[in-house]
């Protein structure tokens, strides 16, 4: 299945792109998705403890299955205001 | 009214979001300032955002700002991109009856946008550098 990753912040800058298309087995949580993306570029390997992800909109934890054609953001810490 | 803006942010007009009820309205501005917490000299801000899911963000706060602090009229709008020192980052506006939950919703909801919106910013010194901030846990008030 398709997955389309939206990366922010310092982890855009570490995967050298905002959106990412990755391409995973049936089945795959948004853990394997971040060992797809930490294996492309293994600078993530420290920012997995701070890193949060959302699929489709929603915050969700690392376990969430995914699904064909979601998208999936992960976000650093935030600094807003 | 919530927003994420890329070029200066315009304060809501009055007659736009307070209503006929409305005696105080509290208006909080977030600045770019010329020191980072350390100290060093910042020459500017680069923010982003993951605009939906942030706008999101806004509203789901905005309720809850209803739900603690009763009738209260908010717009908060975000700016992004690159920010000089003295740029107005952030406006949150609160209307209400009277100023008391007025001035509560506004600090509520300053609070929770930097605690939780999907906003970063990137500080950019005077020597060259720059480096993402994220806010410190428990903000409140920083």
């Amino acid at each position: 299945m398709r997955v389309r990753v939206l990366a922010f912040a310092q982890l855009r800058e570490l995967l050298g792109a905002g959106e990412i298309a990755l391409e995973l087995p049936n089945g795959a949580r948004v853990v394997d998705a971040w060992a797809a993306l930490a294996q492309r570029c293994p600078g993530l390997d420290g920012q997995r403890a701070s890193t949060r992800a959302a699929r489709n909109g929603t915050l969700v934890t690392f376990d969430q299955a995914l699904a064909d054609d979601d998208e999936l953001a992960i976000l650093p810490p935030v600094g807003g205001g | 009214m919530f927003g994420i803006v890329r070029n200066a942010i315009e304060l809501p007009a009055l007659e736009n979001v307070m209503r006929p009820g409305d005696g105080a309205a509290v208006t909080f501005l977030g600045i770019v300032r010329s020191r980072a917490d350390d100290g060093r000299p910042v020459t500017g801000l680069a923010y982003e955002a993951f605009e939906l899911m942030a706008i999101g963000e806004f509203q789901t706060i905005a309720s809850e700002v209803r739900e603690r602090f009763g009738d209260v009229t908010l717009a908060i709008v975000h700016r992004i991109g690159e920010l000089r020192v003295g740029e107005v980052a952030v406006a949150v506006f609160a209307g209400g009856v009277h100023r008391g939950a007025a001035f509560d919703a506004c600090e509520y909801a300053i609070d929770e946008v930097k605690r939780r919106a999907p906003i970063w910013k990137k500080e950019h010194y005077a020597d060259g550098a720059a480096q993402w901030r994220a806010n410190p846990p428990g903000n409140a008030g920083e």
